[in-house]
């Protein structure tokens, strides 16, 4: 892969040349490299780490870690058009790899706020695969960034942080923490937060693993009188709402464009499927109840195509209709992914029941990828007020 | 200037000469321009506007300059519309002639055929319509029965046909005949028949809506001349076909935003019919049917977007005319179910005192809806387009 600047495309729609050898490279490297069976073994074998350290060092070394920063910092510089077709090569193996939580959402934070010194001390070690950052956001099931309550007391021009996190993505792993706390204001208020970057063996700070339905990392974070001193607050105290928002926006996309990846994944298998299996004789895609449902999602995954497409390409242009934008993306691709996983399943009959067939880890990917970020009726109704309505 | 920037300051000037002050404002139903022997012009200046445009083969401007069309290229007819939309302008003229028959004869008439049947399409002249579907051959298009018999010097046609837009109104029929009963798609044949021969009878049907839109036409021994048949003999499926893929795209991109003009955006009227609460509808599950419709409808239109773009750089679109008859045609019914819901017995209403006539307006237009899943082929009969063509599922299972 070179380190190229991508060319930006002229259209909404179409990959440059760049981009489409981009996308072949992140195909044949995680169909080749990270196939499904490296998460069913980090599954089985009950990994200590859950993900596999070689493969994320193979895919550092292609620039992936890095395709989001800027090549001053030691990154690829492919824009998000380009992170999200990688991210869709990932979705369709169910890679676990940090790719998300640390060189999509923890960059971005970064990118948006943090100052030129904590910049190059964090990034290019992201772009290499040597660090893995993680971001501490949620503290109940549901996504909500206004409900933030875990507090950050003002001391000596840092902050004193206070209470819990959970669905820390990649947390126990993580070599730094990005926490987002309450520094004014009340649980409910939009602004107010801050966004602090600790060691993960700083005094104070406990992390420990959650497991998942879907065998991907997570954990739950306690902060106890845990210090951050000055100079490592991303951005001013207080002012961490826009920017992390900013940040989360551009991550729903991206994390739209993993879910799409599974989408395509479940329903090329089924169709599969639908041709291979017979029943009464004949191939069960030749019954009319199958083929309409079949037909029915085929044209949902064509919407789907276009909306996520559009939001990469409007987000490499720096649109002012990003949040719009990600809200319609992330309620669409979130209902689109409980649609096609639960058919797949269904198509499938007794055998999709099975361990032994991949439809089933799809679907449970699936449910988590939904509630990442907010769910559809988190982002209907973000898309509503942000419209007026 | 380059060429296309000569040509869009030519085209505005032109416009701005010749577009009549009338033809930019909103078009009431009985002016709609739709030509033919017995036009109507209750507005004089759809007339003026439709033969100025039809002078510069504006009507059909992508149709070549010696069939009477504008020659336009791809994009200077994109910068034609866009001047259009610019100062609002009317269509000059609605025509099936335009929208379907004539892209099929350019691909399949004879040379002689052309030069007959094109330019009065263009001119506005002659209107027609469309002879597809029968009683007893509605989604089994190909199963159809008005049979042509050769007798020599001419064809004997005898049928019935129905659905035929304004077959009452048209000057022409383009027919789908039966010329060999042995088989089914292979003996199909696409026939021009003028509409005052002897023993056509167009009869209008009444709908739902109360609006009488479409007839059956009956076809009693009819005396058709042989060199109106297009196309080769039994050849005509894949002229069907192919005339049937520019309906589905015309229905598709029909009615979109349509019923709420008047009214505003739905999401206003959900406003006005619930309150507000900070700014938002009041209702919140009501907001939340609106809102999903909002998302299908912008979700729609970029994948409209999409393949356009697509198309334009040469992709291959083949069955996407499918998708979006089968999407678009579900989220318009959907549409109206929300207005329906939102307006309550006041959209029910259809005369009483103190109502306001925009929205009694909405129920024959929900009810209009409903044929929009139907016509052009059935949303079924979609699925199934697409189940073949672009998933390769296997047939033969019992339906």
């Amino acid at each position: 892969m070179t380190t190229e600047n991508m060319e930006q495309p002229k259209t909404d729609f179409i990959l440059s040349e760049e981009q489409t050898m981009l996308r072949d490279t992140a195909k044949q490297f995680f169909s080749e490299q990270v196939p499904i069976s490296n998460l069913r073994k980090l599954r089985d074998e009950e990994s200590a780490d859950g993900i596999d350290r070689d493969v994320w060092k193979q895919a550092s070394e292609l620039g992936l870690a890095g395709i989001l920063i800027p090549e001053a910092y030691g990154g690829t510089d492919f824009g998000i058009t380009g992170m999200g077709l990688v991210m869709e090569e990932a979705g369709r193996t169910l890679a676990a790899t940090p790719l998300f939580s640390s060189s999509i959402l923890s960059t971005l934070v970064l990118l948006e706020a943090a100052s030129e010194d904590l910049k190059q001390a964090i990034l290019p070690a992201i772009a290499a695969g040597e660090m893995i950052v993680a971001v501490a956001l949620e503290e109940s099931g549901h996504h909500n960034p206004a409900a933030i309550s875990l507090s950050a007391e003002k001391k000596d021009g840092g902050l004193v942080l206070n209470g819990r996190k959970t669905f820390v993505l990649d947390g126990h792993i993580a070599d730094k923490l990005i926490i987002v706390a309450r520094s004014k204001g009340q649980k409910g208020d939009t602004n107010g937060l801050s966004l602090c970057l600790v060691d993960a063996n700083s005094d104070g700070l406990k992390v420990s693993r959650s497991k998942m339905v879907d065998s991907r990392n997570s954990s739950e974070v306690t902060c106890e009188n845990l210090t951050v001193s000055a100079d490592m607050i991303i951005g001013t105290i207080d002012d961490g709402a826009a920017p992390l928002e900013s940040a989360l926006d551009q991550a729903r996309i991206l994390l739209s464009a993993e879910i799409l990846g599974g989408v395509n994944e479940v329903f090329e298998r089924t169709l599969e499927y639908l041709k291979e299996r017979k029943q009464f004789g004949v191939p069960i895609g030749s019954f009319q109840a199958l083929r309409h449902r079949a037909s029915a999602i085929f044209s949902e995954i064509e919407i789907c195509k276009a909306v996520v497409t559009f939001a990469l390409s409007q987000s490499d242009k720096k649109s002012n209709q990003i949040a719009r934008l990600a809200s319609l993306t992330k309620a669409r691709l979130g209902e689109a992914s409980t649609l096609v996983s639960n058919e797949g399943l269904q198509m499938h009959g007794g055998i999709g029941m099975t361990d032994d067939v991949d439809v089933g880890l799809f679907m449970k990917r699936a449910r988590v990828q939904l509630q990442l970020l907010g769910d559809p009726r988190f982002h209907r109704e973000r898309y509503a007020r942000l419209n007026g309505y | 200037m380059s060429n296309l920037e000569t040509f869009r300051e030519e085209t505005r000037a032109w416009l701005e000469e010749n577009c009549p002050a009338s033809m930019r404002t909103p078009m009431p139903d009985e002016e709609q321009p739709w030509g033919g022997r017995n036009p109507s012009y209750p507005n004089p200046d759809t007339k003026v506007w439709m033969e100025r445009m039809a002078a510069r083969g504006w009507t059909a401007p992508t149709w070549p300059t010696e069939y009477g069309g504008g020659g336009l290229n791809p994009d200077e007819n994109k910068i034609l519309l866009q001047e259009l939309k610019r100062i609002d302008a009317r269509p000059s003229l609605n025509s099936f002639g335009i929208w379907m028959l004539g892209p099929a004869l350019l691909e399949f008439a004879t040379e002689e055929q052309k030069q007959k049947y094109l330019p009065p399409i263009v001119r506005g002249e002659i209107r027609w319509c469309q002879g597809y579907s029968e009683p007893g051959s509605g989604s089994d298009l190909a199963g159809l029965q008005t049979k042509a018999e050769d007798m020599g010097d001419h064809y004997l046609v005898n049928g019935q046909k129905v659905w035929t837009s304004y077959a009452d109104k048209a000057d022409w029929i383009f027919c789908l005949v039966r010329t060999d009963t042995s088989v089914k798609h292979e003996g199909i044949s696409f026939l021009l028949i003028d509409m005052e021969t002897e023993g056509v009878d167009p009869r209008p049907i009444k709908l739902i809506s109360g609006s009488s839109p479409f007839c059956e036409t009956f076809l009693t021994d009819v005396k058709v001349p042989k060199e109106n048949l297009v196309g080769e003999l039994n050849k005509g499926w894949t002229i069907a076909k192919r005339l049937l893929e520019h309906e589905r795209a015309m229905i598709s991109g029909m009615n979109m935003g349509a019923g709420e003009a008047s009214l505003g955006g739905m999401e206003e009227l959900a406003k006005e019919v619930f309150g507000e609460l900070d700014g938002m509808i009041a209702h919140p599950t009501l907001r939340d049917t609106v809102t999903k419709h909002k998302m299908d409808e912008e979700a729609f239109n970029l994948t409209l977007r999409r393949t356009g773009e697509l198309a334009k750089a040469g992709h291959g679109i083949g069955a996407e005319a499918s998708i979006f008859k089968f999407y678009g045609s579900e989220m318009n019914k959907r549409r109206f179910e929300i207005l329906l819901e939102l307006l309550g017995t006041n959209a029910l209403t259809t005369e009483g005192e103190g109502h306001d006539q925009d929205v009694m307006d909405i129920s024959p237009q929900w009810l209009r809806s409903k044929g929009n899943s139907i016509e052009g082929g059935t949303t079924e009969v979609q699925l199934n387009i697409i189940a073949k063509r672009v998933l390769d599922l296997p047939e033969g299972g019992q339906a």
